[in-house]
């Protein structure tokens, strides 16, 4: 399953602050969707709006829609616990468990959750979200060594099986290469192309190559000054962004000529 | 021009390794040689190491310097001169504490004997006897003051640390502040007024022991767990959020395990700093010659209390209870040992690995 989401007058606030102001977007499924923009433009904190993980951080609220098919994500009586089993999330720095196996941080998800599964069950997902991660290959003769013993590339591809394993309907990566090397990024460029057959791919990323070459729409923020609201810019197919944007900062931006 | 550029990373000749050991031993010799010379010169018959030691280092610490200095440059002579300041520091700290273990082993040997681990001290004048009871005491108090801190300290760590916010938390921490701060004597005090209440004055009991210890206890279980607790990294609780774990399993599941090693080490800190603790047990654990194994009735006797007891109240055998309050102190150290032994194998074995 994978999900459309709709953003409606979307206010985001860090206690008093306002980080992201007015955005109104339709992300759409099967498809990936690149957020790019100057930093501190508040890509990161939008992100995370879309799995309710933004209110972690103590005073942290949003104003505004979140429809997920139509469902409100704020709603009263929504258990954000329950939205994010259906968000997955990949963090900027790979961050297996390391108190666990390889097998336990693909299987995480439901460990953590104390879900029962019988020991066949629990290696044919081992495996298939290890493979829909390109990392089953290397790993496979090793499930039991620590996961924090892998490269770097492999420890991001390995938080990428934990997030799939729990086969959620959208898949949030906040700038999931940016501490990887070119060979491991080109692999994780890879999956998220294919991850897009199964889910909605949300990607935030500060490589503008790296937008052009796989997301589907383009999403342009910018931000004002310090102390301003980020806020949404231009949002279109990406190559309408990368060659014809409507807007004169986009255009700036997307050329080089920034600032 | 290659040459210079590789000859302006090269730094003036070295000493030989040989050189400063060398040194050492023979300003030592000759520091040795010299109060020899001086005590036999002015007939006394003693001769007094501490003037060996610190004539021996200073001259040692002087030469190396000047010559580091001619030959290697400040730099390393100012580097070899900070390395022998902290070496003496460090075996300066070192000698009471090798001192106190040889006392106390050379000491307790005497009656560190089977006797000692199957008697007690009941009808026991002279010789003979044992401190099975005490021994015993202070297992039974130490542990029952472990299994009442330890999940206490646990959880107002995890309340400080995962939940704590405002007023309460800062009212929490200031209170483990002072709690750390208080004399053990108080806390005995404490203990006993307490039992007071409900058992009437003169009351004796090996729970009251345990209470006392577990006011000491406590805040030292909950800084330690709270230390631990902090530097376990944020990203693992967001990435255990963002797989849809709830906040409680988060911590139970992810950040006690990988904070468990740090808090084993700090629970075994805080059971060592204890069992030692002698004021508060004599005022509510009292004292007894008898084995008494239940800690809810009568006087119970510990460790801690045995060797002050041998030690204050000497019978007229006097040598047998000096000799049984070293074996008792010998069996103490030997205690806090083991823990530390402990200690270290839990922490090794629970560490997150990778
Ligand atoms: N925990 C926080 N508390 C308060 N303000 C925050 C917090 N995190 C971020 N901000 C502020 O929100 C704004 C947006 O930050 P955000 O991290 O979303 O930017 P970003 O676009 O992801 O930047 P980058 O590209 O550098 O990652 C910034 O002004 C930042 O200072
Ligand atoms: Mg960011």
């Amino acid at each position: 399953m994978s999900k459309r989401i709709e953003l409606q007058k979307l206010n985001v606030y860090y206690s008093s602050f306002l980080a992201v102001e007015d955005v109104n977007m339709v992300i759409e499924p099967k498809a990936i969707t690149a957020f790019i923009g100057p930093s501190g433009c508040g890509k990161s904190t939008l992100i995370r709006t879309l799995n309710r993980m933004h209110e972690v951080i103590p005073g942290a609220r949003v104003e505004g829609q979140l429809l997920m098919d139509g469902e409100d994500v704020y709603g009263p009586d929504v258990d954000p616990v329950r939205v994010r089993r259906q968000v997955g999330m990949v963090f900027q720095r790979p961050n297996p468990f390391p108190t666990m196996s390889i097998k336990d941080n693909v299987l995480s998800g439901y460990k953590l959750n104390n879900s029962r599964m019988s020991k066949t069950e629990a290696e044919e997902l081992t495996e298939k979200a290890l493979v829909g991660a390109n990392l089953w290959n290397e790993v496979k003769d090793r499930l039991d060594k620590p996961g924090s013993g892998l490269s770097g590339g492999q420890q991001q591809r390995l938080c990428i099986a934990r997030a799939i394993a729990v086969e959620p309907d959208v898949i949030l990566m906040d700038e999931p290469t940016s501490a990887l090397d070119p060979i491991s990024t080109a692999a994780i460029e890879d999956l998220a192309v294919e991850l897009k057959e199964k889910f909605t791919v949300v990607i935030v990323t500060h490589n503008m190559q790296q937008a052009s070459r796989i997301s589907d729409m383009t999403a342009f923020f910018n931000i004002a000054g310090t102390g301003m609201p980020g806020k949404l810019i231009e949002y279109d197919r990406t190559e309408k962004i990368f060659s014809n944007p409507a807007e004169q900062q986009t255009e700036d931006y997307v050329s080089g000529r920034f600032g | 021009m290659t040459s210079q550029v590789t000859s302006s990373f090269q730094g003036t000749a070295d000493l030989p390794k040989w050189v400063s050991p060398a040194m050492l031993l023979a300003f030592f010799m000759g520091s040795f040689t010299l109060q020899v010379m001086l005590a036999s010169s002015t007939e006394q018959n003693e001769l007094n190491l501490i003037p060996v030691a610190v004539f021996g280092l200073v001259g040692y610490a002087v030469a190396l310097y000047a010559l580091s200095r001619f030959v290697e440059g400040r730099r390393k002579a100012t580097d070899r001169l900070v390395t022998i300041l902290v070496t003496a520091a460090f075996s300066l700290a070192l000698i009471p504490l090798l001192s106190l273990a040889y006392t106390v082993v050379q000491n307790g040997a005497a009656r560190f004997d089977a006797e000692f681990f199957t008697f007690s001290m009941r009808n026991i004048v002279g010789e003979g006897g044992g401190a099975l009871h005490a021994i015993i005491g202070t297992l039974e108090i130490t542990g029952i003051a472990t299994l009442i801190s330890v999940p206490i300290g646990i959880m107002a760590a995890i309340y400080l640390v995962e939940y704590g916010r405002g007023t309460i938390a800062r009212l929490v921490t200031f209170f483990v502040d002072v709690m750390t701060g208080v004399p053990s004597i108080v806390a005995g005090l404490f203990a006993y007024a307490l039992f007071v209440i409900f058992f009437g004055p003169g009351v004796r009991m090996g729970l009251g022991g345990a209470i006392a210890l577990s006011v000491l206890m406590i805040p030292v279980v909950i800084r330690a767990t709270e230390e631990m607790l902090k530097i376990v990294p944020n990203e693992l609780r967001e990435a255990a959020y963002a797989l849809g774990v709830p906040k409680w399993l988060t911590v139970i599941k992810v950040v006690l395990p990988t904070a468990l090693a740090g808090i084993a080490t700090g629970v075994m800190i805080s059971i060592a700093r204890v069992i030692g603790e002698t004021a508060p047990l004599l005022i509510i654990a009292g004292f007894t010659a008898s084995m008494n194994y239940n800690p809810f009735d009568e006087r119970m006797m510990t460790l801690p209390v045995f060797v002050y007891t041998s030690y204050a109240n000497q019978g007229v055998d006097m040598q047998s209870y000096v000799d049984r309050a070293w074996a008792g102190a010998l069996t103490l150290m030997l205690i806090v040992m083991v823990l530390n032994l402990v200690a270290r194998l839990i922490s090794k074995y629970f560490s997150p690995k990778g």
